[in-house]
């Protein structure tokens, strides 16, 4: 079986509330140093049969037409590998 | 690229500048040479291009709102009038009020959560910015047909949008609208109105005075949100070429909100007011710092220095032009005295909200902005913020009017047996546009705060602003597209006529307006004709109620190429009451209330719900318009709710008779025998929309002084039934079970998107 990964993040000049919430909260729990939070979604689809080109367009469409919100949204597309697992 | 300052922009005049990518004109790209002097520099172009586009300048609009001001009524109550962020309004016992409804149509449309929410954090800044806390906010949406797939995207994300942010921030949502038709497929029209309260005393302008006061830009940092959103993306037609074919790309200009920081933002405002720390106040709406510097310059004593290279920002990759650009939500721009900085950053402090010494006011009458120590923009701010071009776009009624206006619905066949006669009434309460609209009333919190004593589906929103006396305010928007299709200038009176009625329904006496006028592109001169018409009809209207118009919103270009939508003026009208307890509302509570009709029936059932939903049929010409005879409905309606006359009053509009024994039976829990007139065709009887209508429930103890009195008046009140059983029975017609008319009432929204 195989494990496809979307990443779905906020375009870079979207404002993440969510991740400044953290990235204000970080210094005041004792974690210094960190510039910047940007928090996104990671999907995790397995597969019925191979993973190959048509399987991954089929996903391409899921994930542009329904995964992400393609107008404040970018996602990536990418098989997981055995190791990786 | 290179950094263009006004030094570099006198050394090299001949650069090509993408002026009409930015919405620009060539015509207006000339006049800015000529106010210049010179070519602008980049920077100045993008100031230009977004406090110049139609959404920020008005410059279409703005020759026909004059006469908002040309024939404003005479009224003691107006404190503050158009061309601040809000009109404020006494409402006595020292208290103002500020309200202002706005569109946020295509953001909406884009990206419809996050267009949603931002508008009502967009307006709930205006209110702010007046000195005013808010105190609930209303929302008039307008969506394509309601099976269409599109709506199925659109409805839900607008209506979470609106919930997610309004119930973050805490404000009740305490009314307005929801429309289908299809000639908003495409062009969904979210509009959202905030109220709020201060003392007379706490109202503060939008002004930048005294040389040596600081500028202090705070709330969130400035990110690449929404960069040209009004210039772009609000000003005009969306056309098939975008984001492919010969032109460029129009980006998507969203703006993503943040409530929890608004709410900070709110709060820590209000702690500003209250320490007298500011001098002049403005909010960042559409056109972000370009508008906030240049219209506090612009209305102040004119020079302002500012240090673009000290905003705080969320990425620093942003060039000066984009920064100036910028729609981030959730900003605040004061002007404040130098001796009162260290306090005001104290309390941002408190709040967590970002606070930044962005510039100062200076002695001439320049706005000039520094990147770095070197000059990138250096202009008169009269000129960008207040100047701006001014068109006489011309108008033309449209040929197909007449043909329109002759294609009456009253020539449309009706229901000849009771049995049709009764599918007919099941059919039109079913009706997307007359169907129970809990299913996304649900979504919003109604009661927060705890002041809210009506809410949908009464006929306006009322909330409580004084513990002590009770002192309240009512709010009631209103606008039917399709009588102003019919006929724009007795249509927007006919708006206007149904949201002051709406607000003396509940026992508030209507004071002042404000109205969101929403119309197609004024390039088409069929559409700028409806836009003349409307304004002068809103004008007219307001001058004979008495009510002015205290500010409001234009927003042109709602079309998909060639088709705009109806002409769609939504008007919002504020009433006072000076003790809640005594408000009046919809439902009949109590069997054996004695049910009576105000006002006169006509045949009128062009542009009527029954002819859109019994024939889908658009024609003829709306009902007629009496204003004297709203204003006499409305002292009756008040009078009673004061003297304690009536129990529960409705007024009649879409759907006539027959929709509003239907809320009033369903919202109360009781049925009612009705005797219809007799001498009119039932169809007419139960569906007519003649305006100036309402039905009231009173005691029979009641009765003979309330009938007495509307006959010294010179009101025709007509006893039709009284309340009683579980059934809604038209005697000598037809009797149908309440709870089929609950089942088909309430069904139909919870079916299309439940």
């Amino acid at each position: 079986m195989a494990r496809v990964v979307v990443d779905v993040m906020l375009k870079p000049e979207i404002l993440d509330p969510q991740g400044q919430a953290v990235q204000r909260a970080l210094p005041r729990l004792g974690f210094d140093g960190i510039t910047d939070v940007r928090q996104g979604k990671r999907f995790e689809l397995e597969l019925e049969g191979p993973v190959d080109e048509a399987a991954l367009a089929r996903i391409r469409e899921a994930a542009e037409s329904f995964l992400a919100n393609t107008v404040i949204e970018d996602f990536v597309v990418r098989v997981e590998t055995e190791e990786e697992k | 690229m290179s950094l263009d300052t006004v030094k570099n922009a006198l050394e090299h005049p001949g650069v090509e500048q993408p002026f009409a990518e930015l919405g620009l004109k060539p015509d207006e790209y000339t006049r800015i040479r000529e106010i210049l002097g010179r070519r602008p520099t980049s920077s100045e172009l993008a100031m230009y291009s977004v406090m110049w586009s139609e959404h920020c300048s008005y410059k279409s609009s703005k020759v026909h709102l004059r006469q908002f001001g040309d024939k404003m009524p005479e009224n003691d109550a107006m404190l503050v009038g158009i061309g601040e962020n809000a009109g404020v309004v006494d409402v006595g016992q020292g208290y103002a009020v500020t309200f202002k409804v706005e569109s946020h149509n295509h953001p909406s449309y884009v990206e419809p959560y996050q267009g949603a929410a931002t508008g009502i954090g967009g307006i709930v800044r205006d209110i702010l910015a007046m000195g005013a806390r808010p105190v609930a906010v209303m929302d008039p949406l307008r969506f394509g047909a309601a099976e269409h797939p599109d709506t199925r995207r659109v409805l839900p994300g607008v209506v979470a949008g609106i919930g997610g942010y309004g119930n973050c921030l805490g404000l009740p949502n305490i009314g307005g609208e929801i429309v289908f038709d299809p000639c908003y497929q495409g062009n969904p029209l979210v509009n959202a109105l905030c109220v709020g309260v201060m003392k007379h005393e706490d109202i503060h302008l939008a002004q930048a005075s005294g040389a040596g006061n600081l500028v202090i830009l705070y709330g969130a940092r400035t990110g690449g949100d929404g960069i040209g959103g009004v210039s772009v993306l609000a000003s005009e037609t969306f056309t098939e070429n975008d984001g492919g074919g010969s032109g460029p790309a129009k980006r998507p200009a969203v703006q993503v909100g943040d409530p929890f920081q608004e709410k900070l933002l709110i709060e820590c405002t209000l702690e500003l007011f209250r320490e007298h720390l500011v001098a002049g106040i403005q909010d960042l709406g559409g056109a972000g710092l370009s508008c906030a510097t240049s219209e506090l310059a612009s209305a102040g004593s004119g020079g302002m220095r500012v240090e673009l290279d000290t905003v705080p920002l969320r990425d620093h990759t942003l060039s000066p032009e984009e920064i100036l650009m910028s729609e981030s939500q959730e900003r605040m721009c004061a002007i404040v005295e130098p001796a009162h900085v260290a306090r005001f950053m104290e309390i941002c402090d408190k709040w967590d909200v970002i606070a930044t010494v962005v510039g100062e006011v200076t002695e001439g009458d320049r706005l000039e902005i520094f990147w770095h120590g070197e000059q990138i923009v250096d202009v008169p701010p009269r000129t960008v913020a207040h100047e701006g071009p001014v068109y006489e776009r011309p108008y033309a009624r449209p040929q197909w009017q007449d043909t329109l206006q002759a294609d009456a619905a009253e020539r449309l066949p009706r229901p000849g047996t009771a049995e049709e006669l009764k599918a007919t009434l099941l059919k039109v309460v079913a009706s997307p546009n007359l169907a129970d609209k809990s299913w996304v009333t649900a979504q919003y919190d109604k009661y927060v705060l705890g002041n809210t004593v009506l809410a949908q589906p009464e006929d306006s929103g009322m909330v409580r602003i004084d513990e002590e006396s009770g002192l309240g305010v009512a709010l009631a928007t209103d606008g039917n597209g399709r009588f102003c299709k019919l006929d724009p200038y007795t249509g927007a009176q006919l708006a206007l006529a149904e949201a002051y009625r709406n607000v003396a329904t509940t026992g508030a006496k209507p004071l002042a307006v404000t109205d969101c006028l929403n119309f197609g592109s004024p390039e088409d001169p069929a559409v700028m004709w409806q836009f003349a018409e409307t304004t002068r009809g809103l004008a007219d209207a307001c001058q004979i109620l008495g009510t002015p118009v205290t500010g409001g919103n234009v927003s042109f270009y709602n079309q998909t190429g060639e088709t705009a939508i109806h002409p769609t003026p939504v008007v919002g009208v504020l009433g006072v009451i000076d003790d809640v307890e005594r408000r009046t509302p919809i439902g009949f509570a109590e069997e054996g209330q004695i049910i009576l009709l105000l006002g006169d029936t006509h045949e009128e059932l062009s542009g009527s719900a029954w002819a859109q939903v019994a024939h889908d049929h658009l024609g003829g010409l709306p009902p007629k318009v009496d204003l004297e005879r709203e204003r006499l409905l409305a002292e009756i309606l008040i009078a009673g709710s004061r003297d304690g006359m009536i129990d529960a009053a409705h007024d009649l509009a879409d759907g006539g008779l027959a929709q509003a024994l239907v809320e009033a039976c369903l919202t109360g829990g009781n049925g009612a025998r009705v005797v219809l007139a007799e001498d009119l065709d039932p169809t007419v009887a139960l569906f007519s929309e003649s305006a100036g209508r309402a039905i009231v429930a009173v005691p029979r103890s009641e009765e003979l002084r309330f009938s007495d009195m509307c006959k010294v008046r010179g009101l025709p009140c007509a006893r039709i039934g009284v309340v009683d059983g579980d059934t809604l029975d038209f005697q000598g017609h037809f009797t149908v079970a309440l709870d089929e008319v609950r089942a088909a009432h309430e069904g139909t929204l919870k079916g299309l998107f439940g």
